[in-house]
């Protein structure tokens, strides 16, 4: 009994890929063949290990130029999901050659950046062509209520407004996701804001709490910055705080300024930098507008594209760009 | 009963307890003139007074970017060692393993997984490890399992997540593999020295308790981004359960049958293969069972650091935000498919052999030729699927899309619909609970926390208890975290709390009708194992970031096991008391608060323990939702380079807070006679992991 | 008392529990009671400088209260206790001495042991539970699953080789034990209250199975037990413990007749007297005017198979002892053990042996 059931079972799995195969796809074997004598003529780009930093700009900017280093170079790309500290550890070791998209970071520069006393296994190459605009940013709906709340100098009328359970008594600032270098607590204090700056921990968690804000209509202030796929679906506004101006962040607790605006930097390896592969003149020539990373990053954060994909459609649809970075 | 010695294991491996100092054994305490909760609420109203006139002063806060000398030396250490890396022997020493791992884990991905070049497609096509999936199932477990593994595999191709998938089972088994060939030979050692069990018990408390998350970063110094590291970290992660089991196992093994066979002039090799490792190989099993859901859990941390498998796409749908809840979802269930196929199978593995071992099982022949037949049929799906691209390929179907729809739009209904309440719930409870508690704890000064806390230890556990959270609370003193260890221990209670709460009422719904434990059983199976990240943007989408959704995520991750800690524990009130007690007139109320929970006590004690290790567990992944706090130091330490040692202590700060709380329970449990062999479960932690 | 030198022979064995035990013995302190030593340093005395010897073939009890030290003394023996003190001599072979691999041989060739809670190995089926010591020492499959098959049946297991431990009532459970202990052909066993965890019925069949199997293999054993029935049923001889001290060893008629403390006599209160005392030690001396006409009865003749000839005889019972008149019993002294329990004779007419 139990033997004829069971028999029964593998007999009909037996059959199934039979059955399946009938209508099964191409020939693994003649396309072996294939990539057997395409690795003979392969180019000479070899690998290129690309960092993606865990933000979806950051992807858009890795899949766009990997895309092209895989089809227009040859290259095989690895794409390596890593935070900023990890991936700047991968220099050193031949783990990682780029980084796409630099945000700044003083404390890396120190240790990697040979002009800075650090090991030489870093270097900058360049600008992205993106420009980071860090800052405090309301709900779009509070800069349309109450105008006024986009100078600092207001803040204080409205800190009431913005306490919640967790700011104890005072407004809530919601700090940013601890990757980014970040000034508000001391901003706060020096310039005598009535604010407490409560952390949201991570981007998600940050742009979870716009999203409510906007929806809810609550009040809501907190750092952000563009460029950002989030802007495009629920556009924050800035708010003004005293100008940048030269050193005025160099003291961390000292700081009573607003972010300076970012010139985006590509970061690689030393090693890839002097490897002599194609894709170091990509990376190098690579650059575009914060335009056209938010719509890569649309793609895939809205649209649900992977970012292959939302590579692929975006290269397909720029031609002229993809053109002058190639030469 | 041949195990009289054994019922009670831990308290005669107890290695600092001499026989003669055990107080309340060799005779019964006399009675409190006070009464214990007398002592508990007198401590509390004069902490609560002395918090009022400190009045926020001296709560020793330190702001979130601030970092100070002690943590700074571990971060200069990091530097050191960047700085040194091309010289450090260790480093190269480990760099050889590395290269191991990679090679290994690069093999196997050929096999399943990747394309292995030239070849277009791995070796084996997903037709081909269905098919020897469900062969090696239908070996150890029957042919109902195989039909669950294959389902489950297909379900997770289904989906969308194959590849992903094959790359998580491989990270899984290889990690496993690795965990047992260092685990099992220190479990023997363990088992068979006192003195390496002391040694080795703390650092697996470690193991399990320093949040992964902190050390990622300089295991990443060590260990080449991708495969090699996913492993290493999982084996850190994983170890411990089967050591720990298997080496309680060990010593466990009746003393009597050991002296028995030793008087027949047995070596001490011959022992350990013949005696202690056939006997304890059942619960080895159920180490192996934990040690691999454990390796699940941690693979989405894995992701961090370029880890193989489900993590990835989990993770990139997490940054992606809300738009892509979905996606993260059906990531998620893929990891769940995979965690219950394999609890599944190796639990019935472990059945079934002990069934085949005692000649049951059903005819041999007839398995032998049912197998024959199914090895013929996995070898032809080899085949084909090595044949035929369709075959080898998933392919691409519009499963996976519509549920991730499906899931979206489900969640942003929910979202849209019920944030308003939701607010208010989060509102009240911070306000109501959260906050005036962390108003004590916290925001007392530290030498009055410390005191009632150390207090309140001795109260609840005796001197031991106050001794270890003295030495833990100095701990954390050193590490110039206490304001943020406070606030977290706060959360942490509070979310024991509601976690206690929950599972009681569901554990004794669940233990009194079938059909609720039937159905909520599954789902708590799949909660318990749906990585944490999946949910955490609804979460935030209802409640917004603060502590309130730290706890919620705790939450969702300890109810799980509690609950069912409490199911089992009220349905194995026996039979008899139950309908003693209906005779005597109980109504269901009286039954369930002076029958059935009272009996149930140990369990009890048991969940809230495991309960409040979880929630432990989730410190981290709080702060990434606004739960500040130690958390937010791991996470920034994480993120960020100058941060590494503020990262450390709030590490350490969150191992600290762990083993006070659980050394507590472990005391308040040794003074409870009431609950035999209960010491033991709690120094083994078995259901941590452990599904239904 | 015996020819041939005898089979075991324990000289001053000392076992102290504790972190310095060793640094006891030969101190003054080694001398305290068990409770004042515990008191001063945290050492138990389990077992306190024993000697004794057992002849072979020889059925050695050990009795004393639970804590006496009679585990204690077994299992040193062998070693599975380490023994922190004193001489143990098996078969001309100092034990204390053996290294590690002497120590196992005669573990496995010469000296066997019974557990009170059996020791099975719960994952084997009787038959390679049987055979374990043949497996360790490395005799080949077929053979020793022969040869526990034989012992099998000689503990009247025949038809459960199969079966495993847990299938098995506790009675059978300890055949099992006494086979595997038998299949190492050992010239000595030792039990240590191998059947105290059976129910009483149960209990006398396994009593009846070891006489059996003593008429029939004629081992040496050391018998641990705290009931005084089963002592006196199996052994030639008796040890008493107290604290791990000595208290008497002797015949078990002697210790009923004549115990040497009250601990003994507490001891051996409730046994029928009748059934245990031999005539030796409730004759008297003869005189000249006693009848010579009464039934002739041997020395060791136990005093209820005496009673019903030397009641229904008018003539008073002469014990004799080598074809010699050793001396006379009347029949109140019979009626006074038989009836009236009591044991005390008139006047001893010599020491025991
Ligand atoms: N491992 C040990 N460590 C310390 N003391 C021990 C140990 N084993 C036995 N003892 C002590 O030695 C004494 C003798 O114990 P033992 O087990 O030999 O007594 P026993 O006569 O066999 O008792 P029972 O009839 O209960 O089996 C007891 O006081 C006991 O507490
Ligand atoms: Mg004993």
């Amino acid at each position: 009994m139990k033997l004829r059931k069971a028999s029964a079972i593998t007999g009909s799995l037996a059959t199934l890929p039979l059955v399946l195969s009938a209508c099964g796809g191409g020939d693994i074997a003649a396309e072996e063949k294939e990539n057997e004598s395409q690795v003979a003529a392969a180019g000479d780009c070899g690998e290129l290990n690309m960092a993606v930093n865990p933000w979806v700009g950051f992807a858009a900017d890795a899949y766009v130029v990997g895309h092209l280093a895989e089809t227009e170079l040859g290259c095989t790309v690895n794409y390596k999901d890593l935070k900023e500290e990890v991936s700047w550890q991968g220099f050193g070791t031949g783990e990682v050659d780029v980084v796409i998209e630099d945000w700044g970071h003083p404390d890396l520069e120190k240790l990697y950046f040979e002009d800075q006393g650090g090991d030489g296994s870093a270097v900058e190459m360049g600008p992205t062509g993106n420009v980071g605009i860090i800052g405090w940013y309301v709900a779009p709906w509070m800069a349309e209520e109450y105008p006024d709340i986009t100078d600092w100098e207001n803040l204080n009328d409205y800190a009431d407004m913005f306490e919640t359970p967790e700011s104890g008594g005072k407004g809530q600032f919601l700090g940013a996701d601890p990757s980014y270098v970040q000034f508000d607590e001391a901003i706060v204090a020096n310039l005598g804001l009535d604010f407490q700056v409560v952390f949201s921990g991570s981007e998600a968690a940050s742009i979870a709490a716009f999203e409510k804000a906007e929806a809810n209509k609550t009040p809501l202030i907190g750092y952000f910055y563009e460029p950002q796929w989030f802007m495009s679906e629920v556009p924050l506004v800035k708010v003004n705080l005293p100008e940048f101006t030269d050193g005025c962040q160099d003291v961390a607790q000292d700081v009573a300024c607003d972010y300076p605006e970012t010139q985006l930097q590509k970061i690689v390896a030393t090693e890839f930098a002097e490897s002599g592969s194609p894709a170091v003149d990509l990376v190098s020539n690579f650059q575009w507008t914060n335009d056209d990373q938010n719509l890569v990053a649309k793609y895939i954060s809205v649209d649900g594209m992977s970012a292959e994909e939302a590579a692929a459609t975006w290269v397909e649809e720029n031609p002229d760009k993809v053109e002058a970075w190639m030469s | 009963m041949t195990s009289a010695p054994t019922t009670e294991p831990g308290l005669t491996t107890s290695p600092p307890q001499t026989p003669g100092e055990a107080p309340g054994r060799v005779a019964p305490r006399p009675r409190r003139v006070v009464p214990l909760w007398g002592w508990l609420v007198a401590v509390v109203v004069i902490w609560w007074v002395a918090s009022r006139i400190g009045d926020g002063r001296a709560v020793l806060y330190l702001p979130g970017q601030e970092t100070t000398d002690f943590q700074d030396r571990f971060t200069d250490l990091k530097a050191d060692l960047i700085a040194g890396r091309d010289t450090n022997v260790l480093m190269q020493v480990v760099g050889a393993v590395s290269d191991a791992f990679n090679g290994v884990v690069e093999q196997l991905q050929g096999l399943v997984s990747t394309p292995d070049l030239p070849r277009p497609v791995p070796q084996i096509g997903w037709l081909g490890v269905l098919g020897i999936a469900g062969w090696v199932s239908l070996a150890i477990a029957g042919w109902r399992h195989a039909l669950g593994t294959m389902a489950s595999l297909a379900a997770v191709g289904l989906l969308g997540y194959w590849v992903d998938g094959m790359d998580t089972l491989i990270i899984t088994f290889f990690s496993v593999a690795v965990s047992l060939a260092l685990g099992l030979p220190l479990a023997v050692w363990m088992g068979t020295s006192r003195r390496v069990n002391a040694v080795v018990t703390p650092v697996l408390d470690v193991l399990q308790t320093f949040p992964a998350f902190v050390y990622l970063a300089p295991m990443a110094l060590f260990f080449s981004l991708g495969p090699a590291i996913a492993v290493a970290v999982t084996v850190l992660y994983a170890l411990p359960p089967v050591v720990r089991i298997s080496a309680h196992a060990l010593r466990s093994v009746s003393e009597t049958t050991i002296e028995a066979t030793t008087s027949l002039g047995q070596t001490g090799w011959q022992r350990l293969i013949k005696v202690q490792l056939p006997m304890a190989r059942p619960s080895i099993i159920v180490g192996v069972n934990q040690t691999m859901m454990a390796a699940l859990s941690i693979s989405v941390i894995a992701g961090f650091v370029n880890g193989p498998g489900l993590g990835k796409p989990v993770l990139r749908a997490l940054t992606a935000g809300s738009n892509q809840v979905g996606v993260a979802f059906i990531a998620g269930a893929s990891i769940v498919f995979i965690a219950i196929m394999l609890d599944r199978v190796t639990t019935a593995a472990s059945e079934r052999s002990e069934l085949v071992a005692r000649g049951g099982g059903g005819n041999r022949r007839t398995h032998r030729i049912v197998l024959a037949v199914a090895g013929a049929a996995a070898l032809v799906s080899v085949y084909v699927s090595r044949t035929y691209f369709s075959f080898a390929e998933f392919p691409d179907t519009e499963v996976g899309p519509k549920v991730a729809e499906a899931v979206q739009s489900a969640t942003d209904w929910t979202t849209s619909h019920f944030s308003g309440l939701t607010t208010g719930v989060q509102e009240t409870v911070t306000t109501v609970f959260i906050n005036p508690l962390q108003d004590l704890v916290a925001g007392s000064p530290w030498f009055v926390t410390g005191l009632a806390l150390i207090v309140l230890s001795q109260l609840l556990a005796g001197w031991r208890g106050a001794l270890s959270s003295l030495a833990c609370l100095t701990g954390i003193y050193v590490t110039d975290l206490w304001y943020d260890a406070m606030v977290t221990l706060t959360s942490v209670l509070v979310a024991t709390l509601f976690v206690m709460v929950v599972a009681v009422v569901l554990g004794v719904w669940m233990a009194r009708r079938r059909l609720v434990d039937r159905l909520l059983r599954p789902l708590l199976d799949a909660a318990q194992v749906m990585p944490s990240f999946v949910y955490l943007i609804p979460v935030l989408a209802l409640f917004g970031p603060g502590r309130f959704t730290a706890i919620v995520a705790a939450f969702i991750y300890a109810v799980p096991v509690a609950t069912k800690l409490v199911a089992d524990g009220v349905r194995q009130v026996s039979e008899t008391t139950v309908e003693a007690a209906t005779a005597a007139g109980s109504t269901p109320w009286q039954l369930i608060t002076k029958v059935q929970l009272p009996m149930a006590r140990g369990n009890l004690v048991l969940a809230a323990n495991q309960g409040l290790l979880f929630v432990l567990a989730m410190v981290v992944i709080g702060g990434l939702v606004g739960g500040g706090a130690l958390g937010y130091d791991s996470v920034l330490g994480f993120s960020r380079g100058e941060f590494f040692g503020k990262g450390v202590s709030a590490g350490i700060a969150i191992v600290l807070l762990g083993i006070m709380v659980d050394r507590v329970a472990r005391g308040a449990a040794e003074r409870d006679r009431s609950a035999p062999g209960l010491l033991a479960r709690l120094r083994t932690r078995t259901p941590a992991h452990h599904l239904s | 008392m015996s020819e041939s030198s005898p089979a075991l022979q324990v000289d001053g064995l000392w076992k102290i529990f504790g972190q310095r035990a060793d640094k006891v013995i030969g101190t003054p302190d080694a001398l305290l009671s068990r409770a004042d030593l515990k008191a001063k340093n945290g050492c138990v005395t389990a077992v306190k400088d024993v000697s004794f010897d057992v002849a072979p073939g020889e059925v050695f009890v050990v009795m004393g209260l639970s804590g006496s030290g009679k585990s204690t003394l077994v299992r040193c023996l062998t070693r599975l206790i380490e023994p922190t003190a004193g001489q143990i001599t098996i078969d001309g072979e100092d034990v204390t001495k053996a290294s590690e691999s002497q120590l196992r041989e005669l573990r496995r060739h010469k000296v066997s042991m019974v557990f009170q809670h059996f020791g099975l190995l719960p994952h084997r089926q009787v038959i390679d539970n049987v055979a374990y010591g043949l497996e360790v020492r490395g005799v080949k499959k077929a053979q020793r699953r022969q040869q526990a098959g034989d012992l099998v049946d000689l503990v009247g297991l025949t038809g459960y080789d199969e079966s495993y431990p847990d299938q098995l009532s506790g009675g059978m459970q300890q055949r099992v034990g006494l086979a595997r202990a038998l299949a190492n052909d050992p010239a000595i066993l030792l039990f240590d209250e191998p059947f105290s965890a059976l129910d009483p019925l149960i209990r006398r069949d396994m009593q009846n199975e070891v006489v059996r199997l003593q008429a029939e293999l004629k081992k040496t054993m050391v018998f641990v037990t705290h009931d005084l029935q089963e002592a006196l049923k199996l052994g030639d001889r008796i040890l008493i413990m107290r604290d791990g001290e000595i208290v008497q060893i002797g015949r078990p008629a002697e210790v009923v007749a004549r115990p040497v403390d009250d601990y003994v006599r507490d001891f051996v209160s409730d046994v029928p007297r009748s059934h245990v005392l031999t005539l030796e030690y409730v004759m008297r001396a003869p005189t000249p005017e006693d009848s010579r006409e009464g039934p002739v009865m041997s020395m060791d003749t136990i005093v209820r198979q005496a009673a019903q000839a030397a009641l229904a005889s008018a003539h008073p019972v002469q014990v004799v002892s080598d074809g010699k008149l050793v001396g006379i019993v009347d029949d109140d002294a019979i009626l006074r053990v038989v009836v009236a329990e009591e044991s005390v004779p008139t006047a001893p007419t010599k020491q025991a042996v």
